[in-house]
């Protein structure tokens, strides 16, 4: 008994002692979302040039990395939060926990993809979209549906798999796809449609992708809701070096995301917030996003890697929902969702 | 015993209560009080919230979806695994021991990746029965997860039982099931009764398997707390939610109380002398029998996991074992496996050391059955019933600021895994204390052996014994667990399990050949550790 209080003590100091190792002037903590990565040597130039070490801290996937921070708002855990997606966007500003900042380099951003409040940068973007495993139509000789209306073709029944837009955030970017492209009541006529065409639903990308999808899986779905950048993923991290991408994507289905950074109010140190901000937008980060995130850049003049431009796909006129509508709509629509194709 | 000791006892059995209630109290009660307040005071009236969840027929049919599919995989469970804990608690044979650490593996392994292997098992069933997207699978991977919890918990206590009475019973002419069901079951029953709860609980809050396997048609009430806190922003509902789940946990805890107040303890041996050869044609096919059970429920779909971490292209290799050795990317978040395995390893010592005194001082204060020590009992087994995200949430604003926040966070991560490991040391030792005849340490006592003695001599053999194998399940628990920590962990400690998340993260053969060999990496770094730990011998424990 008294040795377990003597161990009770002893691990009570040391949690006391670890706390006292926090200290205010360390370095630049970066929150965002499971996806995030940055290449080594990127990090250590922004560190050569301004002095300050970042260190990176991962909170889940972006919503709940955006509720976390939202929930811990009056002493968040970082100086700057990176992965506000436009799906939350007017999440984020409505909770107004991030400092007005207009970031160096943003003249040379696609005007296209700054939105009008200073309180978010963007950083960059991609889309989601239908893919399709190319060997299995050949061999099925099947022709690759051609938009977003011949996927409730019954000729492409038990084909399609798509996230839940309640769990998944290609999930609801698709179903904002529809709604935007059909208009609301015809969106939903057309999941209709689709559940008539066993549609798969899974909870997340991983599920969807290394679950169902014919071309990285045992599954039966040869078509899948993903991403653009997809097939040049699939080149470059091919087991058996290869230039042909074995997955294709159906530019019509494509709705485009973009990711923004921001300095979170509650910082100490909202100068060395902002320095790292700017960096986001800098060619040297800018020129890593597509390897490592597999996203395109924000900034046009910045050159995008091969692998890329020999196979992701960058649709001219991807679907794109207003933020104020989808804020609006969001939660009807994922309920809307659940009775449509889930009940 | 006289009069005059027994308050002594009472008091040492307050004195040792404190302690794991003072843990529970700041590890649990408190962020969940935190998350609760949060939520339910948002309209001023926490009525309110409610009583809107109770009224909303699709929350009505999660929560009736969620009792229906718990029940069945308990049951399922249990009658899938009480067979083969008879083998593996009583006969001796080769690769026993072995298989037993095995059964522990599937606990560890992130459901995403046993969501791949079962897909790939019921794809290739799919021709004679197609399970798919059915509850039947949900039941199924339930019973891959859970059966260690009844070959843990029941053979903790099965080895222990004097074979003397059930021979007994076979001499004067009773069948072996009838010897079974009169003299064997009722000396389990307190252990049967624990594992029944612990894998009750386990199913009642299951996430990840729910949703890979049933469809995202069929909804527990675990996944719609998740996704109310993580997708909706909606504590309100996430809260009242909350408050149903634990309403419902402790409500089943109730009936689990009562139906243990009713069982005596009865002495147990004080070695497995219980463990026997094989005997006859008989024991030979039970062995066969077991075996076969397990390879079926647990072999088949750890199979398909080893299957694909060894498919490169339309071959076979070990690539990806070999691209584990080497960094894919120069990334500051690209886990190295090496950094990962030890990480992993590190955390879920530590967590386990924590479970192992808080869970045993409480397995002490419980023993004697008083009212403290039932209430601490019971206590203890609610954060296995209570919603990883309402817990990691809590935990997060608890310990936001103070000790455990920043670099603290690195004890936190061992501190909410031990949480979750704690009941299954107190339910693995209690009934073994329990069982430990008082006629022996009194026959000591008058025999003039000192208290010391009479504990080292009497009691250690048995409570070490019980102890290595609440450590090993602790371990297996603490090692895997992912739900709560990932809300506390940091990028500075990514574990395997986060590592294996982060390589499922991206498309690409190579990505998913990497979580492929990592989890099958994890499944054998666990199995051996168990393996392990059950081996270590204390003193004459060891040798029986």
């Amino acid at each position: 008994m008294r040795r377990t209080a003597l161990l009770t003590t002893g691990i009570l100091t040391a949690l006391v002692l670890a706390g006292c190792t926090d200290d205010a002037a360390g370095p630049v903590r970066l929150l965002t979302h499971d996806s995030f990565d940055v290449s080594e040597s990127v990090l250590a130039e922004f560190t050569a040039a301004t002095g300050l070490e970042v260190e990176v801290i991962p909170l889940g996937d972006a919503g709940s990395a955006l509720n976390r921070v939202i929930l811990t708002a009056d002493d968040a855990e970082g100086d700057v939060l990176f992965g506000i997606d436009s799906t939350f966007l007017t999440r984020a500003l409505d909770a107004d926990i991030l400092l007005p900042h207009r970031a160096d380099g943003l003249d040379l951003v696609d005007p296209a993809l700054v939105p009008d409040d200073d309180r978010v940068t963007p950083v960059d973007f991609g889309d989601v979209c239908v893919n399709y495993d190319i060997g299995w139509f050949a061999d099925n000789g099947l022709a690759v549906p051609e938009d977003l209306a011949a996927l409730a073709d019954p000729a492409y029944a038990g084909l399609l798999a798509v996230q839940n837009p309640a769990t998944s955030s290609p999930g609801l970017a698709f179903l904002l796809g529809t709604i935007e492209r059909l208009g609301e009541d015809e969106a939903f006529a057309f999941w209709e449609q689709l559940r008539t065409n066993d549609v798969l639903v899974t909870d997340g990308w991983s599920d969807a992708y290394y679950g169902a999808f014919t071309f990285a899986s045992d599954g039966d779905r040869p078509l899948v809701v993903s991403y653009a950048s997809s097939p040049p993923a699939e080149v470059l991290f091919a087991t058996e070096p290869t230039d042909v991408a074995p997955t294709g994507v159906i530019v019509d289905t494509c709705y485009r995301q973009v990711e923004y950074a921001g300095v979170l109010a509650s910082t100490p140190r909202p100068d060395a917030a902002r320095s790292l901000v700017d960096f986001l937008l800098s060619p040297t980060f800018q020129a890593d996003v597509p390897l490592t995130m597999f996203v395109f850049p924000v900034r046009p003049d910045v050159a995008l890697p091969d692998v890329f431009r020999a196979h992701a796909v960058l649709p001219d006129t991807p679907l794109v929902m207003d933020a104020g509508r989808i804020d609006a709509g969001r939660e009807g629509w994922i309920a809307r969702f659940t009775d449509v194709v889930l009940r | 015993m006289s009069g005059r000791e027994r308050p002594t006892g009472s008091r040492r059995s307050a004195l040792l209560a404190a302690g794991p209630l003072a843990f529970l109290a700041v590890l649990f009660a408190w962020p969940l009080l935190l998350v609760l307040v949060r939520g339910l005071g948002v309209d001023g009236d926490p009525l309110r919230p409610l009583l809107d969840t109770l009224g909303d027929p699709f929350l009505q049919d999660v929560a009736g979806f969620t009792l229906l599919q718990a029940l069945g995989s308990t049951v399922l469970t249990l009658a899938v695994a009480l067979p083969i804990t008879a083998v593996l608690s009583r006969i001796e044979f080769p690769g026993r021991r072995m298989l037993e650490a095995a059964t522990l593996v599937p606990f560890v392994l992130p459901t995403v990746v046993v969501g791949t292997a079962f897909v790939a098992l019921l794809g290739r069933l799919a021709p004679v029965v197609d399970l798919r997207r059915t509850t039947a699978a949900i039941l199924i991977a339930h019973v891959f997860f859970n059966v260690s919890v009844v070959v843990r918990t029941v053979g903790g206590l099965w080895r222990h039982l004097d074979a003397g009475p059930v021979d007994a019973a076979r001499s004067l002419g009773a069948t072996p099931l009838r010897a079974f069901l009169a003299v064997t079951l009722p000396r389990l029953r307190p252990a049967i009764t624990a594992a029944t709860a612990i894998v009750f609980l386990f199913t009642f809050t299951s996430f990840g398997v729910v949703l890979i396997l049933g469809g995202a048609g069929r909804t527990t009430i675990e996944v719609e707390i998740h996704r109310a806190t993580s997708q909706m922003l909606d504590l309100r509902t996430a809260a009242a939610l909350s408050v149903l789940q634990l309403v419902a946990v402790v409500a089943t805890l109730g009936v689990y109380d009562r139906t243990r107040r009713r069982q005596a303890a009865r002495p147990l041996a004080r070695s497995a002398t219980t463990l026997r050869r094989p005997a006859g044609a008989g024991d030979r096919a039970a062995i066969v029998g077991a075996v076969s059970l397990l390879a079926v429920v647990q072999g088949l779909p750890l199979l398909a996991l080893l299957e694909r971490s060894l498919r490169v292209g339309d071959g076979w290799g070990l690539d990806h074992f070999a691209s584990l050795g080497r960094p894919t990317r120069e990334a500051v978040l690209s886990v190295a496996p090496a950094v990962a395995v030890r990480n992993s390893l590190s955390i879920a010592l530590v967590a386990t050391a924590i479970a192992m005194v808080v869970g045993t001082a409480a397995a002490l204060a419980a023993v004697d059955g008083g009212r403290t020590g039932r209430l601490m009992d019971g206590a203890l087994m609610l954060p296995l019933g209570t919603s990883a995200v309402t817990l990691g949430l809590g935990l997060l604003l608890a310990f936001r600021t103070g000790p455990l926040a920043g670099r603290g966070a690195i004890l936190l991560v061992p501190l909410a895994q031990a949480l979750v490991a704690i009941p299954f040391v107190v339910r693995t030792m209690l009934p073994v204390l329990r069982g430990i005849d008082e006629r022996l340490r009194e026959a000591a006592a008058t025999l003039g052996a000192s208290p010391r003695r009479i504990w080292r001599e009497i009691d250690l053999p048995i409570v070490s014994r019980a102890g290595l194998v609440a450590a090993g399940f602790a371990f297996a628990v603490t090692i895997g667990e992912f739900g709560a920590t990932i809300f506390v962990a940091r990028a500075s400690n990514p574990t395997v399990p986060v590592a294996i998340h982060r390589a499922l993260g991206l498309p690409g053969a190579v990505n998913l050949g990497r979580a492929m060999a990592l989890s099958v990496l994890l499944a054998v770094i666990t199995g051996a550790v168990v393996l392990l730990i059950d081996r270590v011998r204390v003193g004459s424990v060891g040798r029986f």
